[in-house]
Order: structure tokens, then sequence, then C-alpha cells
């Protein structure tokens, strides 16, 4: 058994870091469990000429294509979105694009506005200070005055429009139809010891320039300085309780795989969508048959990723290709509900500037734009730098089919039980996807578009995983209260993107990391009667 | 067998002539753009390299295709000419054999890496990093008309 601590957190990555920051001025012992690694930027693919292809095997974003040995394996089989993710301090911080947005006041009253899902038990307001103060340890680029958000500020000048920006842009502004340089968690300036964006164009790969705000470089360096202990190949099997129905620790294998217990005053759960149901069904006893925290039966239901769909055009002129962020810019022109179009709640199109060489070839051989053989270069270079297109964000709704459960077969490896995904899409995602594709394509088209490739949804697109411990009031429906403490057990924190109780139609980690420092605030002030 | 491809890959004779036969076939040489073919001896090598993680689902593939060459043309692959080796493995890259499409798929990333293919394309043969590349900052008054059009938000 190691020494006591105050606080165990388990999960290094967007909610973990911040959380961990935040306590950390407690001066409470605390140390982060983290299955992975710290990553070595030198080591990411944009500083090798295989950058494409290492996003295919080592630097995949499917853990079951990456296989690392700090992987754990998902069983995806019955969804048709497959799980997206990384293991390492930072977690998929280190693959992520750098999309910022943040949730919109109506995202956290849905059944308020529309008849659909449940309202949050905290509103816009309760995180906006938590969003600002996030977005100066993330360091968030962007144009302050967008008109589909309440006023906010930037911390530095957005990512460059490009000549494919510039190209959709226009495309929005023949239609009439909003845009706005996208908030990113990308450097543009020389910020908190980061250096500037340099245009590498593979941020899903690993920043190598550390101008993207992944975790192991933002909170985590200031955290360590506060005294906070980060423990990396160490993986965690299960959360332990005493007689009070407390949790009293937890079991986690070492970086030698010898089993350990760690004994702590305070269990954070910062492992996101899946891997937080996961552990907390592997936990069971006695007095939690189901897995702790897990009296409402709702750990690991209402599975929420975001179906994309993909809307790519091809150009006459060359624009960005392979150069520069993936993130530009953004449209919300259809993310608040308007019944006319046959679905509740909306979407965001984000807009991608192209792709590189291998991707283009891909691209254009699986599509039949290019030929095998005879025709294969004079076609490629049609293609080439002249892809550029969007992404359309589809706010997903709960639903209590759609589950992570413990694989009865699959395990990873140190023999815990693997996730199981069973996930449908639904009728109105399928509405809202098929509405997405129509209206991108007639953008593009007014951009100049000649031809339009689409995918919907994509189905290696699981990039954000939610709402299978979800917060609210009651608990029989919720997992965890408002301010993040289970409802079981009331020494256990839950910080990550499974608290989600609606998806909202943006990406999730800037919501992640503001509801982790509004429940990190919420402890401190409560240190006195924190398990009354 | 070109010289240049390693002897300690789990490939054998018979499956590296079939593979190089496919990739030549796919991404032929180009005298128009000054391009060699996927089967050029630097790039196999690295294919083969490459697929070496791969090979279970690869000879399953490169097996597929010598079963249909032998089918529809009672023919070893390599004897075809490369069109009819193109239009085989175009047809599987479409079917349930997904080890045409990863073996397509590193053909395309060995090919597109290869210094006299990007001097082509008018890339610089380099990695992104350290160097890094430029972007226009574009034109910030096409903003104009979305502020004019005031907030779209809903307050609640």
């Amino acid at each position: 058994m190691t020494d006591p601590v105050d606080v165990l957190i388990v999960g290094a990555g967007a909610s973990g870091a911040a959380v961990a920051w935040s306590l950390a001025e407690t001066r409470m012992r605390i140390v982060c469990l983290e299955q992975g690694d710290w990553m070595n930027p030198a080591e990411y693919p944009s500083a090798g000429r295989d950058w494409e292809a290492r996003a295919f095997s080592d630097m995949s974003i499917s853990p079951n294509r990456r296989k690392r040995e700090t992987d754990y394996p998902v069983n995806d089989a019955n969804s048709p979105i497959s799980v997206a993710n990384f293991n390492a301090v930072g977690g998929s911080t280190i693959l992520y694009a750098g999309h910022f947005p943040r949730f919109h006041p109506s995202d956290f009253r849905v059944r308020t506005l529309d008849g659909v899902a449940d309202d949050w038990p905290i509103d816009y307001r309760t995180l906006e200070p938590y969003y600002a103060e996030n977005d100066r340890m993330m360091g968030v680029s962007g144009l302050a005055g967008d008109p589909a958000y309440p006023p906010k500020e930037s911390v530095m000048p957005p990512v460059p429009l490009g000549r494919a920006g510039q190209a959709i842009a226009e495309g929005f502004n023949k239609l009439g139809w909003h845009w706005w340089p996208s908030d990113t968690a990308i450097a543009t300036e020389t910020y908190d010891g980061r250096d500037k964006c340099i245009n590498l164009g593979a941020c899903s790969s690993g920043c190598a320039q550390g101008a993207k705000a992944s975790t192991d470089i933002t909170y985590w360096p200031h955290a360590v300085r506060a005294g906070v202990e980060v423990r990396t190949r160490c993986r965690v099997r299960e959360i332990t309780t005493n007689g009070n129905g407390m949790a009293s620790g937890v079991v986690y294998y070492d970086r030698d795989g010898v089993e350990q217990f760690q004994p702590a005053e305070v269990v954070i759960v910062a492992c996101n969508g899946v891997g937080t149901p996961r552990l907390l069904l592997n936990s069971t006893s006695g007095r939690f048959p189901n897995g702790v925290a897990n009296t409402s039966g709702l750990v690991g239901k209402n599975l929420m990723f975001h179906p994309y769909a993909s809307i790519q055009g091809i150009f006459d002129e060359p624009l960005d290709g392979y150069r520069g962020p993936g993130v530009c810019i953004w449209s919300q022109e259809f993310y608040e509900t308007d019944p006319s179009r046959g679905f509740v709640r909306g979407y965001t199109y984000e807009i991608n500037r192209g792709r590189g060489p291998v991707a283009t070839a891909l691209t254009g051989m699986f599509s039949g734009r290019i030929p095998f053989g005879e025709g294969h270069h004079e076609a490629y270079r049609q293609l080439f730098s002249r892809i550029a297109g969007m992404v359309g964000i589809c706010e997903d709704l709960p639903e209590e089919h759609n589950t992570v459960t413990l694989d009865p077969e699959l395990t990873d490896g140190h023999g815990i039980p693997a996730p199981k995904i069973d996930y449908t899409l639904s009728e109105n995602s399928r509405r809202m996807l098929d509405h997405a594709v129509a209206r991108a394509t007639e953008v593009l088209t007014a951009a100049g578009a000649k031809d339009v490739i689409t995918e919907a949804p994509i189905g290696v697109g699981g990039w954000h995983l939610m709402g299978t411990a979800r917060m609210g009031t009651d608990p029989e429906r919720s997992v965890v209260n408002e301010w993040g403490r289970a409802h079981d057990v009331k020494n256990l924190f839950i910080v990550d993107g499974s608290i989600f109780v609606t998806s909202a139609g943006v990406n999730p980690t800037r919501t992640i990391q503001a509801l982790a420092l509004y429940i990190a605030d919420s402890m401190k002030k409560r240190l006195a009667n924190l398990f009354d | 067998m070109p010289d240049t491809i390693a002897t300690d890959n789990p490939f054998t004779a018979d499956e590296q002539r079939t593979l190089l036969a496919l990739v030549g076939a796919v991404i032929p040489a180009s005298a128009e753009f000054g391009t060699p073919g996927a089967d050029d001896p630097a790039i196999a090598a690295d294919i083969l390299a490459t697929a070496r993680p791969y090979h279970a689902t690869v000879a399953i593939a490169l097996d597929q295709i010598e079963s249909t060459a032998a089918k529809r043309y009672d023919a070893a692959y390599s004897d075809l000419d490369a069109s009819t080796r193109a239009g085989i493995a175009s047809d599987l890259s479409r079917s349930r054999f997904a080890g045409v499409r990863t073996l397509v798929t590193i053909t395309a990333q060995c090919y597109y890496r290869d210094d006299r293919v990007m001097r082509s394309l008018g890339m610089a043969p380099r990695s992104p990093y350290p160097d890094g590349f430029d972007i226009p900052q574009g034109d910030w008054s096409l903003l104009e008309p979305v502020r004019q059009r005031g907030r779209i938000y809903k307050e609640v």
C-alpha cells in the first residue's frame, strides 16, 4: 500500500489537468494516476517525413488501430461511429484539432426550449467565469464579437483565414449565412512558454511546435510546479469503498504491472465518456453490486457522440492544401432549433483547410475520382491542394439505449474488461446530418466548388464521448449532483464529459474543462463540509 | 527482385512479385510529370517495410489478387498487362477485401513522401516541422456583412 493522499485523480487529460491545477492551491496532497506516458513532442509525426502515415498507425485516433501498450481496446462493433481517444498525459488533447467553441446559453436549457432531453442543473452564466479562466490557461485564439455568442474575449488573434477560409467565407456571404473565425486552442503568438503556430498542418497527430494547447504543456507544468504528483503508466482497475459507503482509494497496476492500492480521502474520476463508466462499472462491491455510484442505473447509459458529416469541395484553384491548422472558421447558421427543418436542435460547421498529399490520394482513389493506373497523375493534380470543405458537428440527444458496458470477453493488457459500445444513430441525427450535407453543398457551390465529396456519419469520428454519468439534482435520474459529486458516494467526484446532460452541437473540450474548474471551485468553497 | 528490398521481411518471393506488380499498376511512372512508379526500387522497399506489421492482412489480399487473376484470365497476376492489373486492384479495393485497401493505403503513404514525387508537386521534400509553412491572413473585411446582420444566438 502506498501512502494515503488527500486527492486522487484518475486520468491526466483535459479535465484531470484542469481540476488538479485548480485544487493545487489548497496545498492538499494530490496524486494523478495516468495509464499513458508523458509525450515527447520532438517525436510527433510532423517532425518526420512519414507524418501522414503515422496517423494510420501509432498516432491513429483509434485505440484499436494504435494498439499502444498504454491503450485499452474498445469493442465498438455495434456502433456506426467508432471511438477516438488518446491515452497519455494530456489525454485526447494530444490529438485533438484544437477546435475550441463554448456551449451556447440555449444548450443548457434543451428541455425548456425544445421539449427534449433534460435541462442542465447549471447554466451558461454559471460556467462563464470558468470558461474565461480556462481560456487563459489554455491560451485561446479567436476574434471577439461573434454574433452567435454572448460577448467573450479572446486571448490571442485568430488563426489566418488562408485561401481556403477566404473562399468558403465568400460562399457563406453569398448566401447571407453566419460565419466567424473559429476559437482555437492554438497559440497564434508566443504564450505561456509555448511557441506560436507555424502552420505545420498536422495538429491531429500532436503539435511538434507546442503551439496547440494540449494539457501536458498548459495545465500540467503549472500543476506539477504547485506540488501535484503525476504517476504515469498507472492503470486504475477499480475504485474501492469502505463500510460507510465512502471511496477509500483505488486499485491500480503500476508501470511494472504490480497491483497497488492507493488510499485517498477524495477520488476524482477524469477518464471521459467511455473510460469513466468503464471504471465505475468495474468497481463492484456488496454495497454497489452494479458498479460504484450506480444506484440510478444510469452509469454507462445515454452515451452521446457528435455525429459528423463531412462535406468537401473540389476547387479549380489551389487553396491551402497540407498547410496550416485544420481549424479555420465556423458557421452556426443552423445551430438553434427551427421546426421547419424536421429535426430539433442543430449543428456547427467547422471549415477544414485542406489535406495532405497522401490523404488527397486516398480520398481521390477511394471515391473513384483518381483512377488506378492510367490517368492517375493527371487526376491527382486536379485534387492536390484543391480540396477544402467542412464538417457538420451535430448535437446528439441522450438516449438510454446508447451504452457503454463491460465487454464479457475482451480485456486490456492487465485483464481489465474492455468497454463495449452499443450505439444507434437516431432519426433526429440522421435528418440533421442530411440537412448539414445539403446546406454545406450549397455553400461550397457558392464558393466555387465544382464537385463535392460527402460522408455522413464519419465512421471513425467518435471524438466526443459524453453523457454516461450525467449530472442532475435527482439521484434517480442522474449520477452526480450539480457540482460533480456522486449522489451515492460523497467523496467521489466526476469532472469529465461523462457528466454532460446534453451534448450541444460543438466540440466539448472547452466545456469539459470549464466544468472541471467549476467543480474544483465548488469543492474548495466546501472544504470544511465537503462530505455533508 | 530489386536489391534494395530487405531480405528480412516476411513477404515471400511470390508475394513480393505480386505486390510489386500491383503497386506499379496502381501508380505507374509518368514521363509527363517526371515521376517514378510505385514499383520504383526505393518506393517499393519503403512499401514492403511499411507493410511488415500488416503482413497477415496484406498476404491474404495478395492471395486474393492472384486468385482473381487466375479466375478471370487464367494467368499469374504479374503476367497481366498494367491496365488489367490496375482494374483488378480497383475492383478489389471496392469489395469486401479490406487487405487490398490496406495495401493501396500503404502504397499512397510511401509514394507521396518520396522526394521526387514531392518535388513534382511543388513541395519541398521535408517534414512540416521545424520550418512550417506560410498561410495568408486573408481578407478580414469579409466579416462586415456578418457583423451587420447582428446577434443570432438565443438568449435564455
